[in-house]
């Protein structure tokens, strides 16, 4: 029998704490063989009810609102009930997608050098370094007053700001004067809805820094400095020469599984609700955690818990049809003619049948006298 | 420290560095064969990964593989995982 890598770790410690020689190390090594065999979860045993249970009752004790944290360094972020049903939903996107950026040691230690990066990093909008952005209705175009203050402040140059602007608006006339750009769309009769949409949109025309990071936080984490992000963008942050790969990680589960692939997406479902259940003060133990986002990553992309995922994929019509909206199943199973093979639990509730748990997995077959032969 | 709008060329993320990432690596045809005698399963009863994940380009794996994940477990200290590699998107 092999035993996991902890438990023959725990062996090892228990070798050198007490000195054991050949024979005691055998004699110790069947017992703790015996435990484990003994502790191994029973086949049959129904694992996802005891998990859905055990992750239930504490998450009546959840905090039902998303807590706005007061503290001027502090940034919200979605805690409790609301966080978690974010994450068994499995949501495209976290309602506060943040990002904890970790840096190369060289980086890490010097305070001045993290907040130069996390200034860097931080997205600037043509909005945010402007005196004005008006609509000059007479001639029909948007009149763009830089404000030289916050260029210096963001360290961003007016010829760059206008490169970018010509770039992003090619075909639109475009005229520069010190610190000013005025920009006329496209043709000749240009209505008034126009030039507002060019309004909004060179509002929100990204200059400099990374897109998505909305704010940025300087943190200190024992003896290194973190960043934290209001806003995701694991891929460009990677890009980063100064960041450190190993530990930077964004709580969008779905970014997390596009840049590093499913195993890590399975992993961060766990560290995330750990890390939910543990701010509340709730301990869950890890095995049912593990067994939701395993279910959740099983087919290769993450699948919430509920009727669009995982129950909406049940072979059974009736096991689908027990969850939600029966009738939509029902109708859709009978029109192209579905049939249930009445092989897993629900199914066999309904219909009054031993349900494929514990002891009822297994089924007895009797020998016959004629059969010995 | 302005980002030019043209696309600047990507470097490729080396994912394996990071710490969510666990060791993985293409199992070879005998190998297989053991893997799902051992359990006495078909290739098809095993969790899927797809083609697109970007473990399996960085591995460089066909359809149909499969790859064994050596995952740091909270539980078992570390636990293998296999994932059959399927094609298709992934809605």
């Amino acid at each position: 029998m092999t035993l996991p890598q902890s438990v023959e770790e725990q062996l090892k410690e228990m070798k050198e704490m007490f000195k054991l020689n050949k024979t005691q190390m055998e004699k110790l090594r069947k017992i703790a063989e015996k435990q484990y065999e003994k502790s191994l979860i029973e086949p049959g045993e129904a694992v996802g009810v005891v998990a859905a249970q055990s992750i239930g009752e504490p998450g009546t004790q959840l905090t039902l609102r998303t807590k706005l944290l007061a503290g001027a360094m502090e940034m919200t972020v979605t805690q409790g009930l609301p966080r978690l049903i974010e994450i068994f939903d499995a949501r495209r996107e976290p309602s506060t997608p943040t990002m904890t950026i970790f840096l190369k040691p060289s980086y890490a230690t010097s305070e001045k050098k993290v907040e130069e990066i996390a200034f860097k990093i931080l997205e600037i909008k043509l909005d945010d370094i402007v005196k004005s952005i008006d609509v000059d209705l007479l001639r029909m175009r948007v009149e763009v007053e830089l404000d030289p203050e916050m260029l210096r402040k963001y360290k961003l140059r007016e010829k760059d700001i206008q490169r970018i602007v010509s770039e992003e608006f090619k075909g639109y006339k475009i005229t520069t004067g010190s610190y000013k750009i005025n920009i006329k769309p496209k043709g000749e009769d240009v209505d008034i809805k126009q030039v507002y949409k060019l309004k909004v949109k060179l509002k929100a025309l990204h200059v400099g820094g990374i897109k998505g990071i909305k704010q940025v936080l300087p943190m200190k984490q024992g003896d290194r400095w973190v960043i934290k992000t209001a806003g995701t963008n694991l891929r460009d942050i990677l890009q980063l020469p100064e960041v450190d790969i190993e530990n930077t990680v964004t709580n969008d589960i779905f970014e997390v599984l596009s840049v590093f692939g499913i195993e890590a997406a399975r992993e961060m479902i766990i560290e995330e609700t750990l890390n939910v259940l543990r701010n509340q003060g709730i301990e869950v133990d890890v095995r049912h955690i593990m067994l939701v986002a395993d279910v959740m990553t099983y087919e290769g992309t993450i699948k919430g818990i509920g009727r669009y995922g995982v129950s909406g994929g049940k072979a059974s019509v009736l096991a689908r049809a027990s969850f939600e909206v029966p009738l939509k199943h029902l109708f859709n199973a009978a029109v192209s003619g579905e049939t249930d093979r009445l092989t897993s639990v629900v199914e066999n509730v309904m219909i009054n049948q031993p349900v494929p748990i514990g002891t009822g997995m297994v089924n007895l077959k009797v020998e016959k006298k004629e059969d010995k032969k | 420290m302005v980002t030019k709008k043209s696309k600047k060329e990507e470097k490729p993320i080396d994912i394996f560095k990071s710490r969510l990432v666990p060791e993985c690596r293409v199992l070879s045809e005998d190998e297989e064969k053991k893997l799902l005698e051992q359990y006495n399963i078909s290739k098809r009863q095993l969790p899927l990964i797809f083609s697109t994940d970007p473990v399996v380009k960085a591995l460089g794996a066909k359809v149909g593989n499969v790859i064994e994940f050596t995952r740091k477990s909270k539980t078992a200290g570390l636990s293998k995982y296999y994932r059959v590699v399927v094609g298709g998107i992934r809605g």
